[in-house]
């Protein structure tokens, strides 16, 4: 009954994907024009938020170590944390920019638990491959919303984080349980299905 | 009466036609990019050899999905976004 964790990667891959289409979209029209209508200026926000909570019901149900459940909840918190703090900020609850901070740790903690829970080498599979990629790839663009805090409407920046989502979606959908990478796939992996 | 030079409002109408055409090709461009993905592994379709797959195998379908990524923005999201976008360079 439970999809594959694939299946799952694939899932967040398609909202990140929206993600970072409206990212991309707000820093190239502005913040100004991009919130000229309330529910998109609550559209990125929500589904991150939406997203983190997501993540609960992966870290309950796809327990194959204590390390996985303790990645999958602390992308759950950060991603809630990032969400609701974007949310506080278009209502009009929370005033400091200090409250950008949240997506940068948000990136960072991600990024973190990518390489931390992954237990093998860069190519003993595609997924091994892809967790490392990840990985450093958000801790690297965490530099993009952390620029955007203190420039908040510095294209660069904005760009380079909406085009992050896109990448980030990108490289979950190559994501396989178990298959090749670039011609490697160690025989300790088991055999590929379908 | 307008003071600005033509060159300086054709290069404002050409920063507009930019972002415009940014905005309303996303959606499409998506779209085409999750074709082109079905079309170069088709394999990635369980629809295409459906026989005997449980219910996650014939949902998971990413090449449609980002399809449907690029028809949801391009339907719902660049529309009014390319609205707003040509009312503000107007009201500049």
């Amino acid at each position: 009954m439970q999809p594959r964790a694939e299946m799952v990667h694939w899932m967040f891959a398609t909202g990140f994907l929206f993600v970072g289409l409206c990212l991309f979209c707000e820093a190239i029209v502005g913040q100004e024009v991009w919130r000229r209508r309330a529910w998109r200026a609550y559209l990125w926000p929500g589904l991150a938020f939406g997203m983190g909570v997501l993540m609960w019901p992966v870290m309950t149900f796809f327990t194959n170590s204590a390390i996985h459940m303790l990645a999958h909840s602390a992308w759950a918190q950060v991603m809630m944390l990032a969400g609701g703090a974007e949310l506080g900020r278009v209502r009009g609850k929370l005033h400091s920019d200090l409250w950008l901070l949240a997506v940068p740790l948000a990136f960072a903690v991600s990024g973190t638990s990518f390489l931390v829970h992954e237990q093998n080498p860069w190519f003993f599979q595609r997924s091994a491959f892809l967790h490392h990629l990840i990985g450093w790839t958000l801790l690297g663009a965490s530099v993009f919303p952390l620029a955007r805090v203190f420039r908040t409407r510095s294209v660069t920046a904005n760009s380079g984080f909406a085009l992050t989502f896109v990448v980030l979606a990108i490289f979950l959908y190559c994501d396989r349980d178990l298959a090749p990478v670039f011609g490697h796939l160690s025989p300790l992996a088991g055999v590929p299905h379908r | 009466m307008n003071a600005e030079l033509a060159h300086q409002l054709r290069a404002k109408q050409a920063v507009r036609s930019w972002r415009l055409r940014v905005v309303r090709s996303l959606g499409p461009a998506t779209s085409l990019g999750g074709v082109v993905w079905a079309l170069v592994q088709p394999y990635r379709l369980t629809l295409l050899h459906p026989h005997g797959q449980g219910f996650w195998w014939l949902f998971s379908e990413p090449p449609l999905w980002v399809v449907l990524v690029g028809l949801v923005f391009g339907l719902v999201v660049a529309p009014g976004l390319a609205a707003d976008l040509e009312d503000a360079e107007e009201e500049r």
